[in-house]
């Protein structure tokens, strides 16, 4: 018997009362209706409410949070809140379809475009979602926004549609079962709340650990 | 109220009786206070939770059918303890398989019984004793009472109204202060390690009485506080709230 | 770094008298109540939560063969490689085996307690792989060769200067006159070492918070994006995960992950959470070209449908440990194995035999604070009292104790006996007081006495004086 079999046949015969029919039906049925538990209250309401609890929570565990009413605007915002950070005027993106139709002109800034490489400094994408309960931006991999850009350039600049605050992460998870389909998953969803930070040494919380210093969400209502 | 006096029978526990029998009296006088009629069934020995902590649940089992045997038909059975009334509420009922007669019993008992100062406050409902005693004192929770049977507001609301005795929150009140049973003897390196901290937060109230509802722990801390030569005072709640400052504190004498 | 649970109470005077320890510890704990409490606090339905959290677990441990196998077809349509490993060298060999396979020289690491639990680092210097741990407090217990001490935070029992001192050692490379005073130096100095392994890995070996059965999901959960470093950078991602990792569904791991920062850190969510399904897909710019999941047993389906089974629901945030008055009077390494703690004192005799364990049962006063505070609601006081029952079948208990028991018990089940025993003992006691109220010493109670006096009894017991009264 191979290892895996193995395993498995002692868990079975730990768990498993004669009823594997009735078990396997549970499963398959639990697997497919995926109900949601209990969503806390804290993020759910209308487009201001979610926005408002969104932008509190970013704040509080060290993000920036600004609100452009124009999408045309976050290349401005941007390069703005570059030359606030002392950071040259340089961007890296994704192959994102909405990010690359932005006027990169108007803030002045040179773009560069793929993965993150070792000497960016800072880096922009288009968020999946965002979530107001905990103020989680989410992330979704490939060519479009890049998994590389959330982590290794010292400055992460998100822009997040304030349509796609959700109140809480089932809503997201509807989203991407609606954009990937059933039960598959992009190679990686990164759910971001806020700056890299550790408190390894003596509880003391410092920002950053290994990745990102300043995480900044440009909100585009 | 429940009905006219009703007839209690009082589980001394095993400290008590033989370390502080002034507890007992203190109880029982506290229990005719408020309208009870009191009995001591004299086949009681101990709730059997040394054995059951110690894995022994066979002489747990035993013992447990001895008290539930002791203390049936009265309306309550009251223990100056919540670790002892803790065992019979929340694992007695554990000793035994579902189903059974013994489990029915355990259970059946276990729903009459009550530690002193909640069963005064939730069933004789007491709201105040007509005591006094004089005491800058300090309130530490048993963990058992605390957390098995959720006794806090109770033995504060009462001690606050007796006359003289003001209160003050130690820190962490509610944190082990490393009695624990056999652990203190069979640890006691990490035991006197949690008493420390324990009487550095009581040292830090200025309290001049240290006040709990169990014998255990009182010992426990009267124990190095004695042995530090500390002037602290240690008392049960019950001796306080029965206005016994006759009776020497807990380790020390006339 | 070989402490064992079989040495517990010599572990236990090391501990007690080491002073940077106990100073490192006097914070520990509190800071950890503090936080997880203003977290708790401020989301009414955390207690529901739990409630739900617990129920999911416990659905998933009597299904788990079969989401086992779910979650294994699921991993296998995304392209990944999922290896099934019954013990530690079953795991360690196989992934070696990816390790070998990917020509791997350097591999980074994300926290995991299974990397702990099957020792990999040593498996793989061993075997010339240079394992480079990337969590800071792992990194830290790493050039000391230590274990962690704490489920969460593994170098809780350091402090600043003892962090300094081993950097100045480990990182010889750097300027001996740099300023390592502030923890932000120190950190920073970490930022910059680690950030070149993690380009130089050729494999990230990561731990799994969640397998979500669903859709084949790994998660991770960290706040210092090292483990997304780990996995991202690599050519290959190797996840390790216990058997009991797997929730059902997307909606399942929410709920959980909603309880587990809270409980832990007392943050309402980790910075970084990130599930990963699969090795890169067509088009992606990054994210590793492979991606297997080594699955552990090593015991525990030893405890699958025994009273020890609410265990395997543990999802180690680490609470139980910051509120236990024993883990925070003797920190981590005193418990002598990998897990620490109450959860450590249940799981680590499923793990590795009660007799190789036997005081980290009895360690604990069964104060309760641990079960309050566990987030899936594990009775780990009950837990722990059936270690001792277990323990006691098998007279794995010392001789003093154990007849101590056997005479008490043997006259409380005889009420005359007892109550004429009691009489004498309390007349002797109260004569050996001296009318001081105390005894600094007992015969047989050298425990008791050491650091406490003993309160003399009254001299009386109640059951006498009551009978008195009565006449």
């Amino acid at each position: 018997m191979s290892s895996r079999d193995a395993m498995l046949a002692r868990i079975r015969s730990k768990v498993s009362k004669g009823n594997d029919e009735a078990r396997r039906a549970a499963v398959d049925a639990h697997l497919a209706s995926h109900p949601r538990n209990l969503i806390p209250a804290r993020g759910i309401g209308d487009d201001e409410h979610r926005l408002r609890v969104f932008t509190e929570m970013m704040q509080a565990v060290g993000g920036s949070v600004e609100v452009v009413n124009d999408i045309n605007d976050v290349p401005h915002a941007a390069a703005d809140y570059l030359r606030n950070s002392n950071l040259p005027a340089q961007l890296r993106r994704g192959q994102d379809a909405v990010l690359a139709k932005l006027p990169w002109h108007r803030g002045t800034l040179e773009i560069a475009v793929g993965r993150a490489e070792e000497s960016d400094r800072a880096s922009i994408t288009r968020a999946f979602a965002g979530v107001a309960e905990s103020g989680t931006i989410i992330q979704t991999s490939g060519q479009d926004n890049p998994t590389t850009l959330n982590f290794l350039p010292e400055v992460h600049i998100v822009v997040l549609e304030a349509a796609n605050i959700f109140a809480s992460y089932e809503e997201a998870w509807s989203k991407l079962r609606g954009q990937f389909g059933e039960g598959t998953m992009p190679r990686t969803v990164n759910m971001i709340s806020g700056p890299s930070r550790t408190g390894d040494i003596e509880q003391t919380i410092v920002r950053p650990a290994h990745g990102p210093k300043n995480m900044h969400v440009i909100i585009v209502r | 109220m429940p009905e006219a006096r009703p007839r209690v029978g009082l589980f001394v526990t095993c400290l008590v009786d033989m370390m502080r029998p002034s507890i007992g009296f203190a109880a029982v006088k506290l229990l005719e206070d408020a309208g009870c009629r009191v009995e001591v069934p004299d086949t009681q020995t101990c709730c059997g939770q040394p054995a059951y902590n110690s894995g022994d649940k066979a002489d747990a089992v035993t013992l447990a059918r001895n008290i539930i045997a002791a203390f049936r038909g009265f309306d309550y059975v009251v223990a100056p303890s919540g670790s002892c009334a803790g065992m019979i509420v929340k694992h007695y009922p554990e000793l035994f398989a579902e189903g059974t007669a013994d489990h029915a019993a355990a259970v059946e008992l276990g729903h009459r019984t009550y530690e002193l100062v909640s069963f005064l406050t939730r069933v004789m409902k007491v709201q105040k004793v007509d005591a006094q005693f004089a005491a800058r004192a300090t309130y530490h929770d048993s963990c058992s009472g605390l957390r098995e049977l959720g006794i806090s507001a109770e033995p504060r609301q009462l001690l606050a109204s007796v006359e003289g005795v003001s209160l003050r929150e130690m820190t962490d009140s509610n944190v082990c202060c490393g009695f624990g049973g056999t652990f203190c003897v069979k640890y006691p390196d990490i035991s006197d390690k949690m008493l420390e901290k324990k009487l550095k937060h009581i040292a830090d109230t200025g309290a001049d009485t240290l006040i709990a509802g169990d014998l255990g722990c009182l010992m426990n801390m009267a124990g190095k506080l004695k042995r530090e030569g500390s002037a602290i005072k240690v008392r049960h709640v019950a001796e306080v709230l029965a206005g016994d400052m006759a009776t020497p504190s807990i380790g020390e004498a006339e | 770094m070989e402490a064992s649970a079989a040495t517990f109470p010599a572990n236990v005077i090391k501990a007690l008298a080491d002073s940077q320890l106990q100073y490192a510890m006097t914070e520990t704990g509190p800071r950890f109540q503090t936080k997880r409490s203003v977290a708790r606090d401020a989301l009414p339905e955390f207690d529901a939560l739990r409630d739900q959290s617990r129920d999911i677990k416990n659905h998933v441990l009597d299904h788990l063969d079969i989401y086992l196998e779910r979650y294994e077809a699921k991993v296998q349509a995304s392209g990944g490689h999922v290896h099934w490993a019954a013990t530690a060298e079953e795991a360690r060999a196989q992934i070696l085996e990816i390790c070998r396979k990917a020509n791997a020289r350097v591999v980074t690491k994300g926290k995991s307690m299974i990397s702990e639990e099957i020792d990999l680092n040593h498996h793989l210097e061993a075997n010339g792989i240079q394992p480079v741990e990337t969590d800071l407090g792992e990194y830290l217990i790493q050039i000391r060769n230590e274990r962690p001490s704490h489920i969460i935070a593994p170098a809780v029992h350091l402090t600043r200067d003892q962090v300094e001192a081993d950097f100045r050692k480990a990182h010889t490379h750097l300027d001996p006159n740099r300023d390592l005073t502030e923890i932000p130096a120190l950190v920073e100095e970490a930022r910059t070492v680690l950030r070149q392994k993690y380009f130089e890995a050729d494999a990230g070996v990561t731990g799994a918070n969640f397998l979500i059965a669903e859709t084949g999901t790994s998660i991770i959960v960290t706040n210092e994006g090292n483990g997304d470093l780990t996995q991202t950078l690599p050519k290959v991602h190797i996840v390790i995960a216990s058997i009991e990792k797997i929730v059902p569904t997307l909606e399942d791991a929410a709920t959980i992950l909603r309880v587990l920062a809270r409980s832990a850190t007392g943050q309402d969510f980790s910075n970084y959470t990130t599930l990963s399904t699969g090795p890169r897909r067509d088009g992606d710019p990054d994210g590793p070209e492979e991606y297997h999941v080594v699955i552990l047993d090593n015991g525990r389906s030893n405890v699958l449908g025994t009273e020890f089974q609410d265990m395997l629901r543990c999802i180690r945030c680490g609470a139980c440990l910051n509120h236990c008055p024993v883990y925070n009077a003797v920190g981590g390494h005193a418990y002598g194995w990998v897990y620490p703690g109450p959860i450590g004192s249940v799981v680590t005799p499923a793990l590795v035999g009660i007799e190789n364990a036997k005081h980290l049962p009895n360690a604990s006063t069964f104060c309760g604070r641990c079960e309050e505070v566990c987030p899936m609601r594990i009775p780990l006081p009950k837990m722990l009292r059936h270690w001792r029952e277990k323990e006691f079948e098998r007279h794995l208990q010392p001789a003093s104790i154990r007849w101590g028991l056997r005479f008490w018990a043997f006259a409380a089940k005889r009420p005359k006996l007892y109550q004429f025993g009691t009489r004498i003992a309390a007349r002797v006691l109260a004569n050996m007081g001296h009318g001081k109220g105390r005894l600094r010493n007992v015969p047989l109670a050298s425990g008791w006495t050491k650091y406490r006096d003993f309160p003399a009894p009254q001299g009386k017991t109640f059951q006498q004086m009551w009978k008195e009264r009565a006449k």
